[in-house]
């Protein structure tokens, strides 16, 4: 710990702000939280006051009921114990933010979870200069490389012609991911109606409300066995291997994510299409990012934290692992 | 280079055994000679360029990367072929080419321990991830995307439609790039003639016996060992070691392949010798030991010497004597095996009976570590490949039964991807525990797949990754040909070819057999 009494200190549960007793994506209720984005591992219910961009707090008014907060804007912020707040877009999935914070002269940024490639489902990713950049490190190991986007949407395609009777099931996180691959499905072409497990119905609509629009979607369970044949199907992960993939006519097996990079790890999943789309900056883009910051430090919060850490070594950027619980690397990769 | 790179990402893929064949085969026949040759080498493990070692491509990507980054990495991926083919730099706007197997297969052969570096690293430096990923599974060794030489041989005779039996006879004959093989299965040429080489001819093979009586004047019996089967070639000055599907395990079991000194080629059991039976078979387990080591130690050799116990003769020098009738070929046997090694090569007995009668009795009693049954064979019966109906019976002892509690139970693969189908079962200790005994997934029918599913999903305890524990309630009737004591358990037990016989769902789980009833049953 460099700075032992840093204005910022960073928890188990969360980043404190201390002289503004605020908590960034704490992961246990508190007083006065500022939520990055709707994903469970940083947004959780039950806090007080919340500050969060419009859609995410639409995206926790779905996931936890009603939900208080005050919507922030990107660009637009509060002030607090002396501490100025302002949220910043992180293109991470829609309504996801990088939190500014200045206080007496310094300026630092929290990450959340980010990405720079361009997604159609929400705002570019924006460049904040700060002295302390608080990032995430999902994929900091140089072998997470994630390829343009339009290759692995054409391996959907391909497998498609070459097999017309079977469907293609592809597992993709229900907030962000899925809507994600529908519409660049969409953008390459696919105009016929997308299939959906359950679970991603709402979190649909909800992106159809707040005006991303992702065609004709519709409802597996409502629709008879031999309609699907030769067509795309999304489902959450958990749901490729279980009971109700067997009402599909000859399933493929896709997953959407940045893990799919490594072939053990589709096999172990029993992927058949690993398609390499991740809502994560890659080994690149951190790097990179921290390249064109040249924040005075780095601060890491979860992911392969020895990596970026390493990487930081060796480029002679003063450098540190938060280690923050409870951000294990799920299936939003 | 990249159609190839396509093929091994296809085949990592898929775990259907057709589609793979059905990739493997539209491959073979749209790529040209010789790059579908060393593909074919490569996807069954027979190249070796011994200038290229694991170390020589982790060394290099230390070049190119920081040592700890690559550490890391490495450490994630868990295979250093395809950590370097993910991290190594793709320098901005250079031309990626896509060079054929053989430029690639020609530049290897040529490197040198002190060249090999720079070869690998100029070519990496020129193909992308995939490529790059299926260059050094190339040229490295051990590919492990699921493909046996027994489905590599099947893809080809499918490819070009010609009788898989051909394909394992020229197969081993030949040498990478096999061009002869693909001529004559292309274009129908004169199958090249081999008669002289250590390769590989298919085994003759059995069925189930199902009958009620045999005329044994016109059968012979003799036991089923249970080991592995083998078939030994020495000639031309080689010698080599094949198993059942035709792979090369001469490496696995120099003992053998020292020993075997004499023109010929055998078939026969390899067996482990039990040191606790006065020199007897001992029971499958103890191969085990052996079987599928790249290397052996002599400590290896010395406890757990390995013989063959020899079955049949198939060439006498370069006499070919499958056409042959099995009478005259045993006559040749018996006077061929007395000339071996007698630590490495022994007679397996036709066994003299009465009748029929008697031969149901002998079989009914046989429970020796290493027996399995009984065969049949048809003294009239020429040495054929494959499984021909009418000559050559198996009738394995009954098997035994227990009745065993289900405790975990794990998904399958492929079409049972979603079925709960591999279930571990257990039975009772003195002290009233249950401890697992054995594994199986399979002897149920569809119906009761559906229904034990059910029963795996409605019943719960816990999940340890894709393990789920059950309720300690359902008791499943276990058949197994034989079972052994084994240290890998913590029963002390270890079952042989395990399968579901039939779901009890009217015994209560106390009922179920006692370890120590199970210790009765070893043989």
């Amino acid at each position: 710990m460099a700075k032992a009494k840093h204005w910022i200190e960073p928890h188990p549960q969360g980043i404190y702000v201390r002289p503004a007793d605020v908590w960034i994506d704490p992961s246990v209720p508190k007083e006065n939280a500022v939520v990055t984005h709707g994903h469970a591992d940083h947004a959780r219910g039950g806090h007080r006051d919340v500050w969060a961009t419009p859609e995410t707090l639409a995206i926790m008014g779905l996931r936890y009921g009603t939900e208080a907060g005050t919507p922030t804007a990107y660009g637009e912020g509060f002030e607090r114990g002396g501490v100025r707040f302002s949220l910043h877009s992180a293109g991470h999935v829609l309504g996801s933010a990088q939190v500014l914070m200045e206080y007496q002269g310094e300026r630092v940024v929290v990450t959340g979870d980010y990405k720079r490639r361009p997604d159609p489902t929400c705002a570019p990713f924006e460049l904040v200069p700060c002295d302390i950049f608080i990032t995430e490190a999902t994929f900091g190991l140089p072998v997470f490389q994630h390829p343009p986007i339009a290759g692995e949407i054409a391996k959907i395609f391909a497998r498609l012609d070459a097999e017309p009777d079977s469907s293609i099931l592809i597992g993709a996180y229900a907030l962000g991911k899925a809507q994600r691959v529908i519409a660049e499905l969409r953008r390459a072409g696919w105009d016929k109606p997308i299939y959906l497990h359950g679970a991603q119905v709402r979190m649909c609509e909800l992106y159809e409300e707040l005006g991303v629009s992702l065609g004709e979607l519709r409802l597996v369970m409502d629709t008879p066995k031999d309609e699907m044949r030769g067509q795309i199907i999304i489902a959450p992960p958990s749901a490729l291997t279980d009971k109700w993939s067997r009402r599909l006519p000859n399933p493929v097996t896709a997953m959407a994510s940045g893990w799919m990079r490594v072939r053990g790890r589709a096999r172990q999943r029993g992927v058949e299409i690993p398609l390499v789309i991740s809502d994560h900056a890659d080994w690149d883009e951190l790097t990179e990012t921290i390249r064109e910051l040249a924040p005075k430090e780095t601060w890491i919060t979860h992911g392969s934290e020895d990596g970026l850490l390493r990487w930081c070594e060796l480029h002679q950027i003063k450098a540190r692992a938060l280690a923050m619980v409870g951000r294990e690397e799920g299936d939003d990769g | 280079m990249r159609r190839f790179a396509a093929l091994i990402d296809s085949l990592v893929y898929t775990r259907s055994r057709n589609a793979k064949l059905a990739a493997i085969s539209t491959y073979l026949r749209e790529t040209p000679d010789p790059d579908r040759g060393w593909a074919l080498a490569a996807l069954t493990d027979s190249l070796d360029f011994p200038a290229v070692k694991s170390a020589t491509i982790r060394n290099l990507a230390g070049t190119r990367i920081d040592p700890e980054l690559f550490r890391l990495s490495r450490h994630h991926v868990g295979d250093t072929a395809e950590t370097v083919a993910l991290v190594w730099p793709e320098a901005e706007g250079r031309e990626q080419s896509d060079p054929s197997i053989d430029e690639v297969v020609q530049a290897l052969s040529a490197a040198s321990r002190a060249t090999a570096p720079d070869i690998v690293a100029s070519l990496l430096d020129s193909l992308d991830s995939n490529s790059r990923y299926a260059l050094l599974k190339l040229a490295v060794g051990g590919m492990r995307v699921g493909v046996s030489a027994r489905l590599a041989k099947t893809a080809f005779a499918q490819a070009f439609d010609v009788a898989l039996d051909d394909v394992e006879e020229l197969w081993h004959a030949l040498d990478p790039p096999y061009e002869a093989l693909f001529q004559w299965a292309e274009q129908g040429g004169d199958r090249p003639d081999l008669s002289a080489t250590p390769f590989f001819r298919p085994f003759m093979l059995s069925h189930p016996f199902e009958g009620d009586s045999l005329d044994l004047g016109q059968y012979a019996v003799e036991w089923k060992w249970d080991g592995i089967r083998v078939q030994a070639v020495h000639l031309g000055g080689e010698t080599r070691l094949y198993s059942r599907g035709g792979d090369d395990i001469s490496a696995s079991f120099p003992d053998i392949v020292e020993a075997f000194d004499r023109d010929g080629v055998i078939d026969g059991e390899l067996l482990v010798r039990g040191t606790d039976q006065g020199g007897e078979a001992a029971s499958f387990n103890a191969l085990q030991k052996r079987l599928g080591r790249k290397t052996v130690s002599k400590k290896m050799r010395q406890e757990f010497p390995a013989f063959v116990r020899v079955y049949d003769l198939l060439m006498d020098g370069d006499d070919d004597l499958r056409p042959s009738p099995w009478h005259e070929r045993r006559q040749r046997l018996e006077r061929f095996v007395p000339k071996l090694n007698a630590d490495h090569f022994d007679l397996s007995a036709v066994v003299e009976v009465d009748d029929f009668a008697a031969l149901e009795m002998m079989r009914a009693g046989a429970r020796d570590a290493a027996i399995e049954g009984v065969m049949l064979k048809r003294r009239e019966s020429p040495y054929l490949a494959g499984r021909v109906t009418g000559h050559w019976y198996k009738w394995k002892r009954d098997p035994l039964n227990a009745d065993c509690v289900m405790m975990y139970a794990q998904r399958g693969n492929g079409r049972r991807a979603s079925f709960y189908s591999d279930y571990t079962f257990g039975c009772w200790t003195e002290a009233g525990e249950l401890l697992p005994v054995g594994k199986a997934y399979s002897g149920f029918t569809d119906e009761e797949l559906k229904w034990l599913d059910r029963f795996v999903r409605q019943n719960t305890l816990n999940r340890f990754g894709p393990v789920r524990e059950v309720k300690k309630s359902l008791v499943l009737e276990v058949a197994f040909d034989s079972i052994h004591e084994s240290g890998r358990h913590k029963s002390g037990l270890a079952m042989r070819f395990p399968r579901i016989n039939r779901i009890r769902k009217d015994k209560p789980a106390e009922e179920a057999d006692r370890i120590a009833t199970l210790q009765t049953m070893i043989s």
